[in-house]
């Protein structure tokens, strides 16, 4: 059944750009400053409830009814304060603990999580939020036949949004850091950051960037998964956050094509698993495949392998 | 900018720490516009530190450093780096992931777009090498194109004061002397400012026109290259059989 696949193909992409998205903080503070950003779902899960929040402030109080207008009011005011978070938690979470231990921004990362997650729980509730469809519609792409009747495939409008919003913020983030003077200090920190101060990047607003900008893209993901699902709640960004945290060291953590790759194949495989096996098991295909991957391809798929000429 | 006869680089006294081991035990040092100075000594007597302390990368525990007339002692590095001094540091440091072109936009980061093409283009007439490798990354050269690209790299951030610690670390001596009249030709040509690190002793002090002598953190000598050439306990120390 050839438009069975392609149905589960092009739901496991969308699925997938929200992982990559969400994937693309974590692999960027691990290559800057190495260390995992454990609160950076809980930073998606704020996204979603700002955007929520905007989006009922701007329909019911102002009255605002046309819909891109909205979501682009909504998206810009989102990734705004999101960043702000993610540049709040990094200035007074992890900068006083940089060049602590190891693990004591790891264990900070963890409070942080738990802050985040119950500080939304106590002022906005602990009961999903819903959101009615606002995108609805899409576009048939196949048509076919089976003996229980017809099957088609649909590629939705919401779909379609997310696709190409994570396809265009891909190429252009990849541009960003690859092109631009702000990329290229990001990745000399990466590599030696008392040579890049050296040089005279200013190393500690370096690192606040990278947080800022994997907030920003948190706050997208965060606003198409309120508009794909329709209901949030302040758990969201754990699960979301340990999917993306796989994906990206599947793709090999550190490599920004590598989170992008790595969300699409977690999303890939939980579709494709719910959709021809059980959906009870999907998490457990997708953390079996990332073990697989990690006993063969130690620095995941994209990775850079850590031996370097001298 | 300073006046004639006010040192471009004044240090006073400074004292430095790995943390509780101290590495610089009161130093003073000056170094005025258009001179190339060097700082000779053995493995492990402080050199290094003192470069960079005076980058402010671990900051002096004690004392002045005063660079163009501003207490520099405690700026923050970028800042530092920020008044037009680059520094060329031990090891090289070179990107490693990324390439040479990259290395050296990197360099040239706090200076304005309009002279990039124009510096890059002088460094490459310096540098030939440097242009065929262009495009190669940079964690791939060899170590004698590394210490070119370290070199490089600094001097396109059109420094006045540029650092040098240890040029000719690991180079064929053929190598050596090509960096060598380079860092001269640029004093001369554009009147840069030289503050060289060196265990090659004889070079660095027929090139420079001071020198310093450091042991165990401490100045112990100072005088003209000239001068210290012929003394003694320099040859005795750090010439005898490196005369090459």
């Amino acid at each position: 059944m050839l438009e069975y696949f392609v149905q589960q193909l092009i739901n496991g992409l969308t699925l997938g750009s929200i992982y990559g998205l969400i994937a693309i903080g974590y692999t960027m503070v691990y290559g800057i400053i190495g260390m995992i950003n454990f609160a950076h779902g809980d930073i998606f899960m704020v996204g979603s409830f700002i955007a929520l929040a905007t989006f009922l402030i701007l329909t019911s109080v102002f009255g605002f009814v046309f819909l891109p207008v909205v979501l682009l009011i909504v998206l810009i005011i989102a990734m705004l304060f999101t960043s702000a978070w993610g540049w709040t938690v990094e200035r007074f979470a992890y900068r006083p603990l940089r060049g602590s231990f190891r693990l004591a921004p790891l264990i900070t990362a963890i409070g942080m999580s738990i802050v985040l997650q119950n500080f939304v729980q106590v002022t906005q509730g602990a009961r999903v939020k819903p959101l009615p469809p606002q995108i609805q519609g899409g576009v048939t792409l196949m048509e076919g036949s089976t003996e229980n009747g017809t099957i088609l495939v649909q590629l939705s409008y919401m779909q379609m949004i997310i696709i190409f919003t994570t396809l265009f913020l891909m190429i252009g983030f990849t541009l960003l850091i690859s092109r631009t003077s702000l990329g290229r200090a990001q990745r000399a920190c990466e590599q030696d950051r008392k040579m890049a101060a050296l040089l005279g990047v200013n190393v500690d607003r370096t690192i606040s960037l990278t947080f800022v900008m994997g907030a920003a893209l948190a706050a997208v993901a965060g606003l198409m998964f309120l508009l794909l699902y329709g209901v949030i709640d302040f758990y969201i960004g754990f699960l979301a956050g340990v999917k993306a945290f796989t994906a990206a060291v599947l793709g090999g953590i550190g490599s920004l094509p590598g989170a992008m790759l790595g969300g699409l194949a977690i999303g890939l495989i939980e579709v494709f698993w719910s959709g021809y096996f059980t959906v009870e098991y999907k998490d457990v295909a997708a953390f079996s495949i990332l073990a697989i991957v990690l006993i063969f391809m130690p620095s995941g798929l994209l990775g850079k392998p850590e031996v370097e000429k001298v | 900018m300073s006046e004639a006869g006010q040192p471009l680089l004044r240090i006073r006294n400074v004292e430095t720490y790995y943390g509780k081991i101290i590495a610089l035990r009161g130093v003073d040092v000056d170094v005025f516009p258009g001179e190339i100075v060097t700082l000779i000594g053995a493995n492990g007597a402080g050199k290094s530190t003192l470069m960079m302390t005076i980058c402010g990368s671990p900051q002096a525990r004690a004392g002045e450093i005063v660079y163009d007339g501003n207490d520099i002692t405690l700026a923050p590095t970028h800042e530092i780096m920020r008044r037009g001094i680059a520094q060329s540091p031990e090891g090289r440091r070179i990107f490693p992931r990324m390439t040479v072109l990259e290395n050296l936009q990197m360099g040239a980061l706090l200076v304005d777009d309009e002279h990039f093409d124009g510096d890059l283009e002088r460094i490459f007439t310096l540098f030939p090498r440097l242009k065929e490798r262009a495009s190669q990354r940079g964690g791939t050269l060899s170590g004698g194109e590394q210490q070119m690209l370290a070199i490089a790299r600094a001097l396109m951030g059109r420094p006045k004061l540029l650092l040098l610690d240890e040029p000719s670390l690991g180079l064929a001596p053929l190598i050596v002397k090509q960096i060598f009249e380079v860092i001269g030709e640029l004093n001369k040509r554009d009147g840069l400012t030289v503050f060289l690190v060196e265990q090659n002793a004889f070079h660095a002090l027929k090139l420079a026109h001071r020198g310093y002598v450091m042991v165990n953190g401490k100045i112990t000598m100072s005088g003209t290259g000239a001068d210290l050439l012929k003394r003694e306990e320099v040859r005795a120390a750090y010439l005898e059989g490196g005369r090459h």
